[in-house]
């Protein structure tokens, strides 16, 4: 589904080298989860992937379903099925959330030569799963992100992904802020996705996410590199053990 | 102070073409405006109040000429409102094209006709409020209006109105130079919507003198239509009762010079006042609002809300004011002026002013000047809305508090179809 090889990204600006050299596949069905210290380059990944200004890919591809995702607009990669979910997401003062859900939906639709979703039918799926997610009418009425609590932004960022169903979902550091009903609400709202057509890319600090949402492989990511990849167990050995060991056996 | 020789000479040029009937009422209170107008003689560049706006072209002996802008492309703004249509070409009635002047607890009346009469209720309107308005700060381009106003509407509403009163002025002659003047009088406890809307002409003067009785309800919408080279200087004078409601929005695309004041004082208790406007230019577009708003009684409550969107060059302008006087205690005065530069070309210039003699109010002003988001811009790209289209969002997202201003959704919702024809053809 995802295919990064050998990715160098460094900052626009300035000459700083921020990835290193990033391998990394993920297949259809799976959940990967990826984490590291602050600092190694996660959301630069991740928002160089959803093709966010600001970085210069010097070197390596990224594919996502065979088609290259680096030279496409951040929208064609939306359309084509790649979704992240924002560490920090935006508020867009004077912009009502269901205006900004539909809107989104339908341009996706339209790209992909699709039909677009009638109003009526819009609202009853948009309520039906933002009912799940706990997000209440007043929500989503709201202009998108503004006066939300942290973990009402995150389940509104799950919202999102629910309503435009990509084949790739990103989701950087989405369990941060949260409390545990909270982590609850997205795990189940990540785990009602989750089939065989569909990869996960899951960066946390924290086990505790993981044990809602079971990893297929486990990264740990330092520097700009991944610099180990296991099992679920390799998040448990973070978990007691910190980065330390890792950083040390691989230098 | 007897003005000096230059200025009376440019003065005596400027008015030497211009229609003067001296007959009736209205020739009384064109008589008052000229001894103003002659005493103040014409705005020049250096004058305070004009700093930010070359009023040159709008002294100027002759318009200069505009061409005629066909915008076939959209239907035109309010058709789908049901109103009471009032056309005026090139500053001209045109009886044919307009519904007749009956409404249901209003009365309608032309200014041509109404204006030869010995006593009319128009005569403690007409001349009187914009007269007020001369002071602190002189408007000597509304004087003229005053004084030269070839027609107009004088409306008297005595109930609440079925439905809005449309004044469209249609812009055809190239070298056109239209002065229009209406007065419009809601008695305590009526209601009226005004409509306003089209280029008028390749220079257009225009004054409104607005007497609001106690809780009498105002509601002005005006889109000054799409020509590109249309000259405008337009005047709102407005006087409000105890309790009474004035509301004004206009929007403005395109023009290549437009000054837009507006005059209010809150004369009764408890009187409420929203200005407000929406501007979007691109290239040659230069657009000034003025506003001044004296409070002068107590528990009043006015809103300024302007927002400008400016790219290629354009120019914006916004001096406001909110005067408090003694005694006006429990004010409760906001003023935002904001632009929004689509690009490094474009300028705003603001010049928010506060000036209170009552200690017990509360007044806030602010004005922003910046550049499109573009972390809101990447969020919305990211889920799939073309680049394009997420702009577009964001600046009708940034024009939406002036737009709330307006109370009537149906019209509210066909301004926001305006804004977005508007953007959709002005991308790049
Ligand atoms: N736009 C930027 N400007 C300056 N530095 C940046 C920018 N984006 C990322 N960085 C730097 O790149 C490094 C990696 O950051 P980030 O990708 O946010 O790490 P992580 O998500 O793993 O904590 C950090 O040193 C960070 O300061
Ligand atoms: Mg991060």
């Amino acid at each position: 589904m995802l295919e990064i090889k050998n990715l160098h990204v460094k900052l626009e600006e300035e000459d700083k080298q921020i990835l290193k050299g990033v391998d990394l596949t993920v297949k259809a069905g799976e959940v990967h989860a990826i984490m590291g210290p602050n600092g190694s380059g996660k959301s630069t990944l991740s928002y160089v992937l959803a093709g966010r200004e600001g970085y210069e890919v010097t070197e390596g591809s990224a594919r996502l379903a065979g088609e290259e995702l680096l030279e496409m607009e951040p929208e064609e990669r939306a359309a084509a099925g790649l979704f992240l979910a924002f560490q920090y997401p935006v508020e867009i003062p004077g912009v009502g959330n269901m205006t900004f859900l539909r809107t989104a939906v339908n341009a996706q639709r339209k790209a992909r030569g699709e039909e677009e979703m009638s109003a009526g039918d819009f609202l009853k799926v948009v309520r039906e799963k933002a009912k799940k997610l706990k997000i209440d009418a007043e929500m989503l009425k709201r202009p998108v992100n503004v006066g939300f609590s942290g973990g009402e932004k995150k389940r509104n960022e799950i919202l999102q992904m629910a309503m435009l169903e990509p084949k790739m979902c990103i989701l950087d550091e989405t369990d941060s802020g949260l409390d545990v009903d909270a982590m609850k609400l997205v795990s189940d709202g990540v785990n009602a996705l989750r089939d065989e057509g569909r990869a996960f890319l899951v960066i946390t600090h924290y086990q505790r996410l993981l044990d809602h949402i079971r990893p297929d492989v486990v990264h740990i990511m330092a520097a700009g590199r991944i610099i180990k990849t296991g099992g679920p167990e390799l998040a448990l050995e973070v978990e007691h053990n910190g980065y330390a060991d890792i950083l040390a056996e691989v230098q | 102070m007897a003005l000096p020789q230059a200025k009376q000479d440019q003065l005596a040029a400027r008015i030497a073409g211009l229609s003067f009937a001296r007959e009736g009422w209205l020739g009384a209170a064109r008589g008052e405006a000229l001894a103003r107008l002659s005493a103040m003689g014409l705005p020049a560049r250096r004058d305070e109040y004009w700093r930010y706006t070359d009023p040159t072209s709008l002294t100027a002996v002759e318009a200069p000429a505009a061409k005629v802008f066909v915008a076939d492309d959209e239907s035109p703004v309010f058709d789908a409102i049901d109103r009471v249509k009032i056309v005026f070409r090139d500053g001209v009635f045109d009886p044919a094209a307009s519904d007749d002047l009956k409404l249901a607890g209003v009365e309608i009346e032309r200014l041509a006709r109404a204006g030869g009469a010995h006593i009319h209720w128009a005569r403690d309107v007409y001349g009187v409020l914009e007269a007020r308005g001369q002071v602190p700060v002189q408007r000597p381009l509304a004087a003229l209006n005053s004084a030269f106003a070839t027609d107009g509407v004088l409306i008297r509403v005595t109930g609440k109105a079925a439905k809005p009163v449309s004044l469209i002025y249609v812009h055809e002659s190239e070298t056109s130079d239209a002065i229009l003047h209406h007065c419009v009088k809601v008695d305590s406890g009526a209601e009226i919507t005004i409509l306003e809307n089209g280029p008028a002409a390749a220079r257009f003067s225009k004054v409104m003198e607005v007497e609001v009785a106690e809780g009498g309800r105002f509601h002005h919408v005006r889109a000054q239509g799409r020509d590109h080279e249309r000259r405008a200087v337009t005047h709102i004078f407005a006087r409000l009762g105890a309790g009474a409601l004035f509301k004004s929005f206009t929007l403005t695309a395109n023009g290549v010079l437009t000054r837009n004041e507006a005059v209010i004082e809150l004369a009764g208790d408890e009187a409420v006042a929203h200005v407000a406007g929406a501007a979007v230019g691109d290239g040659a577009f230069h657009h000034d609002d003025t506003v001044f708003v004296t409070h002068a009684a107590e528990r009043c409550e006015s809103r300024q809300v302007f927002k400008k969107v400016l790219k290629n060059g354009a120019v914006g302008v916004f001096q406001g004011k909110i005067l408090v006087k003694p005694g006006a205690q429990k004010t409760d005065g906001y003023q935002i002026s904001q632009s929004l530069l689509l690009d490094e070309d474009s300028q705003f210039l603001a010049k928010p002013e506060l000036e209170i003699y009552a200690d017990d109010v509360k007044c806030s002003h602010g004005s922003t000047s910046g550049a499109i988001d573009e972390v809101a811009l990447f969020y919305l790209r990211s889920r799939g809305v073309p680049e394009r289209a997420a702009q577009s969002l964001l600046v009708l997202a940034f024009l939406a508090e002036a737009i709330a201003e307006i109370d009537d959704e149906a019209i509210a919702e066909d301004i926001r179809s305006r804004l977005e024809g508007w953007l959709a053809r002005h991308e790049r």
